[in-house]
């Protein structure tokens, strides 16, 4: 110690002060960074579901409808084919007019008619076919507004505005104060936007096809991505030789999954739909497209976590005398899955939320029918999104709000499967 | 950049000169010379062998690591080999159950007979060589499983026991050998790695003992240890003479003097003496010899 030159502890101290000042500001830096991200995040939530909260109510109207056997079935057959063919929007009309018996004209009539909702006839249909004992029945409903009602009644549409102004007009507006006045007018929870399909009618429209859509596209897209993947990480990070064929291969594979999705959606065009001949706007097709854009995600995560099982696990199975197979198999997979598995699932998440190669492959498509296998023509989330974006009703705004929640709260799921899952099976060695 | 190396090279004095004198570690003397031929000194042969070794070379790629050594294991015996770091002890016996073949540029040459077959020939299958040869490594290493599964996997794989009690008895038998029964009898269901670490050693001796080698390999199997559990190990070496032949690699002179019958001195990738361990240790008859046991480099 003596050896030491003098003015040392001067020289330290005089750039401790400048060390430190640049940990504090480096720390300053990275928390405004972390504000203005959660700003962001904050600003987008809010937006979303400010829009996005009243698409789950919907606005109905009660009315007295009378399902006289006359109507609906005049020959008295009841058979699902007689009672299918009757006019129930009729019904719900002369419901209407009986509840405003002095509009006669044709004019007014059309706007009166305008405040239900053309489903609404589609949905006693199916009520009484339930249910064949309600024919000559005298029912109080609650059938489900026109779109341009609902946004009155949620207030999109401005009451005090000029009537050329509005959607409604001043004679649709004095009889919707009539029923609000006497309570025939509720929001009430919107089952139908977890339920249907598309529709044109933006009151009859659901997610449920493209949730369905979605669901048999990450199902073929796991089924393929996962064991092809991990068979090729396993394979190239511990059986392939180490040479410039593989260097080639796994260069390739970075870049692969760099490659814009759209890329893949021309690929999928190009081989499955006019090579192979799969069906347009089928989830198997979609399936096949998003798992060659997740293929590169899985194997590189599959191949990190292969790389991060210590040497030692190897050498002591090894040394006991397991073969290469029973060492990997039995001992260096198992530490490797929660990696393995993590990595698949981002990658799943990120397919379940991609939608330009899925316009590529006809996936774009107006769907009213729930799919009911792969090969059936769908939709998915991230394009009912994109569908209902482009449409110019009102209503359809709320919706596509509604939907991206709903599309959020899958890919959160999604995420917090894959954090439990390397909780549960991490393990220490 | 030329210019500050240049700096560097006048300012700072040679290194060695001032600092010879104050330390009396050494760096090893280089006796490698290309081309150059040397004797192993002593007797390398054994004369119950169960591995013998010919003019073995190893190479990493351009790095000759072992030159033409020879060496026999001999049944019931204990050969411990020592030298300092880098000297090919660790390399050497890891030719002998091939557990190099993982190392992609390692080539070996030379002959490695167990029991007079060649283990580097076509004939002999590594899977089956490594249930003759065990190993044990520096490091402990047990499987993420139980203490259970850790010493019947072994079995398992081979296919040594045919029923649930044949294998429960093989697990005992190991771990009463490992000198472990009667500490983890009762927690046999637990993960090993849970264990202290000198129980995790012993624990990779009895899984390594469970496929019954004719030879067990030690890698500096107490250097991760304390004294206790290091005696532990060593008395256990002791006991494990009478049934196995062992090679142990060591970088404590003691553990050597202690343990072992017979020593070889390995420097630099050579095999510079061989011998019955007191005559190494009293006696030795080359100049590396003498100067590494007595501490004069290492």
């Amino acid at each position: 110690m003596s050896s030491r030159p003098r003015g040392v502890k001067e020289r330290v101290a005089e750039g401790i002060a400048r060390r430190y000042r640049r940990e504090r500001n480096f720390r300053l830096a990275g928390l405004g960074a972390v504000l203005v991200g959660m700003t962001f995040l904050g600003f987008f939530f809010y937006t979303l579901i400010g829009n996005g909260y009243t698409a789950f109510l919907q606005t109905h109207i009660r009315l007295d409808v009378e399902l006289s056997a006359d109507v609906i079935d005049p020959d008295g057959e009841r058979d699902v084919q007689a009672l299918g063919r009757a006019d129930y929007q009729g019904v719900i009309r002369n419901a209407l007019r009986a509840r405003f018996p002095d509009v006669t004209s044709r004019n007014d009539l059309r706007e009166l008619f305008a405040l239900v909702s053309p489903g609404a006839g589609f949905e006693l249909r199916s009520d009484v076919l339930s249910d064949p004992e309600l024919v000559g029945e005298a029912l109080s409903l609650w059938v489900v507004a026109d779109d341009d009602v609902d946004m009155l009644i949620k207030g999109h549409i401005d009451r005090a505005a000029d009537e050329s102004q509005r959607r409604i007009s001043d004679s649709q507006l004095g009889w919707i104060e009539q029923l609000e006045a006497d309570g025939s007018v509720s929001r009430r929870f919107n089952h139908r936007f977890f339920t249907s399909g598309d529709s044109r009618d933006p009151e009859m429209a659901g997610i449920w096809s493209a949730v369905v859509g979605s669901f048999f596209m990450l199902l073929v897209t796991l089924a393929l991505s996962f064991p092809i993947g991990v068979a090729t990480a396993i394979y190239l990070e511990e059986f392939a030789p180490k040479n410039r064929w593989t260097d080639l291969i796994e260069v390739n594979i970075n870049n692969l999954a760099a490659v814009p999705s759209i890329v893949f959606g021309l690929l999928g065009l190009a081989l499955f739909i006019n090579i192979f001949g799969l069906p347009r706007s089928a989830p198997v097709v979609g399936g096949l497209v998003l798992t060659l854009m997740t293929l590169p995600v899985v194997i590189i995560a599959a191949r990190a976590a292969l790389m991060s099982v210590p040497p030692s696990i190897r050498e002591a199975a090894l040394g006991v005398g397991a073969s290469k197979m029973q060492t990997i198999f039995h001992h260096v997979m198992p530490l490797a899955m929660p990696g393995m598995l993590t990595g698949t699932i981002i990658g799943m998440a990120r397919a379940l939320g991609e939608s330009a190669p899925l316009l590529m492959i006809g996936m774009v498509a107006f769907i009213v029918d729930v799919p009911e296998s792969p090969l059936d023509p769908a939709t998915a989330l991230p394009v009912q999104v994109y569908l209902w974006a482009d449409s110019p009703e009102r209503a359809f705004v709320e919706r596509t709000s509604a939907a991206i929640l709903v599309l959020l709260a899958f890919l959160l799921v999604m995420n917090a499967t894959a954090i439990l899952l390397r909780k549960r099976y991490e393990r220490r060695w | 950049m030329s210019l500050a190396s240049n700096l560097e090279k006048e300012t700072v004095p040679q290194a060695g000169v001032g600092t010879a004198e104050d330390t009396s570690i050494q760096a090893a003397p280089d006796i490698r010379v290309v081309g150059e031929t040397y004797r192993t000194v002593g007797d390398y042969t054994s004369a119950t062998p169960v591995i013998r070794t010919r003019n073995v070379d190893v190479f990493y790629g351009d790095n000759h690591a072992i030159q033409n050594v020879s060496l026999d294991v001999g049944k019931n015996e204990v050969i411990s080999l020592i030298g300092p770091s880098g000297c090919g002890k660790s390399t050497f016996i890891r030719c002998l159950n091939r557990m190099n073949d993982t190392i992609e540029s390692a080539r070996v040459h030379g002959e490695i007979l167990l029991d007079g077959e060649d283990i580097y020939s076509r004939r002999m299958d590594v899977v089956m060589l490594r249930a003759r040869v065990g190993i044990v490594f520096q490091k402990p290493n047990p499987f993420p499983k139980s203490v259970y599964d850790n010493v019947a996997y072994g079995p398992r794989i081979h296919g040594l026991a045919r029923h649930r009690e044949e294998l429960d008895k093989i697990v005992r038998t190991s771990l009463e050998k490992a000198g472990l029964w009667s500490e983890v009898k009762d927690r046999l269901e637990e993960p090993g790695t849970g264990l202290s670490g000198g129980q995790q050693q012993r624990l990779c001796i009895a899984r390594t003992i469970a496929v019954s080698p004719e030879v067990i390999l030690m890698d500096e199997p107490c250097s991760a240890l304390d004294p206790i559990a290091t005696a532990h190990i060593e008395d256990l070496i002791d006991e494990l003479k009478k049934n196995y032949a062992i090679a142990i690699v060591t970088h404590s002179m003691q553990q050597a003097a202690r343990v072992s019958q017979r020593t070889a001195y390995f420097h630099l990738g050579r095999l510079i003496e061989v011998g019955d361990t007191d005559q190494i240790f009293t006696n030795p008859q080359h100049e590396l010899t003498e100067d590494y046991i007595t501490g004069r480099f290492g």
